[in-house]
């Protein structure tokens, strides 16, 4: 089943992030799980989610990393590697939190919450596009929300271009 | 084509977000952590989506989860733009020898 396919591909290539010392390839590893995401959100009927999650992340985020990687490296000292520090307790404390969050799931039987057995009737099948009823939400019931949104998009913009300017050399 | 189980979903988040925390424990490089950072945003995004594929009439995980990633992209911007004044002042840009060198 598809979904299987990309939850295993979304975890082999998060793993090969956590695992390779390469800056580059842990950004292309990072590039091969935001797709698997991006398909797992398709599965999920949530077709706006996906194509929005492949136009920010994968065709934003994801470039500004490797923009990141590039100026933040000096490739003839090989110091394109990232050392890792901490390996005991982080694989400690990760390991922990993966094993208490796997039982917890399991033991918190999800499935049988009130609400998901009223609403899990009208599954699948007659799920349509979503970009019509979320555009609607946009402009009515969040429309506070995004429009506070669009000012931190606004702040965050600004907030980057004046930090990331070298003031010795300006002005 | 078969319903896909909550708990499968569930799971995966699970996964994807410990990995998120074992690369923001153990990389040093201050991009990578932002990396890991990422894959922890990706986590609980899929949770919301993942939940709110039984609330077809008002999707509220979808919508949170836009914002989601609308402030993970600002995040990305401003924390890059860190990195790099970071690594012009200590050329480096790893984040123990920056602590080190704080301290000298």
């Amino acid at each position: 089943m598809l979904f299987y396919i990309f939850a295993v591909l979304a975890v082999i290539s998060g793993a090969y992030m956590v695992l390779t010392r390469n800056l580059l390839y842990a950004g292309f590893s990072l590039l091969i799980t935001l797709l698997s995401v991006a398909g797992i959100y398709v599965l999920l009927f949530a077709d706006f989610v996906a194509v929005t999650q492949l136009m920010v992340y994968v065709g934003g985020v994801l470039v500004l990393i490797l923009f990141g990687i590039m100026l933040s490296s000096r490739v003839q000292d090989k110091s394109v590697r990232s050392e890792s520090g901490n390996k005991v307790w982080g694989t400690l404390v990760a390991g922990l939190v993966l094993v208490g969050l796997g039982y917890t799931i399991l033991q918190a039987d999800v499935a049988a919450l009130p609400w998901l057995q009223e609403a899990g009737a009208e599954l699948p099948g007659e799920q349509k596009s979503t970009v019509q009823l979320i555009g609607i939400k946009l402009m009515t019931d969040v429309v506070l929300p995004f429009e506070v949104a669009s000012l931190l998009l606004l702040i965050a913009l600004i907030g980057a271009a004046y930090i990331a300017t070298d003031k010795q050399k300006g002005s | 084509m078969a319903q896909i189980p909550l708990e499968h979903i569930l799971l995966l988040s699970a996964a994807l977000f410990s990995l998120g925390l074992l690369a923001v424990i153990t990389k040093r490089h201050a991009v990578v952590v932002l990396m890991g950072i990422e894959l922890i945003f990706n986590a609980a995004n899929l949770n919301l989506v993942a939940f709110s594929r039984h609330d077809p009439a008002l999707l509220q995980g979808q919508l949170f989860s836009l914002f989601v990633i609308l402030v993970a992209a600002a995040e990305a911007a401003v924390a890059l733009a860190i990195v790099l004044r970071v690594y012009q002042h200590f050329k480096t840009a790893h984040v123990s020898e920056v602590v080190s060198a704080e301290n000298q």
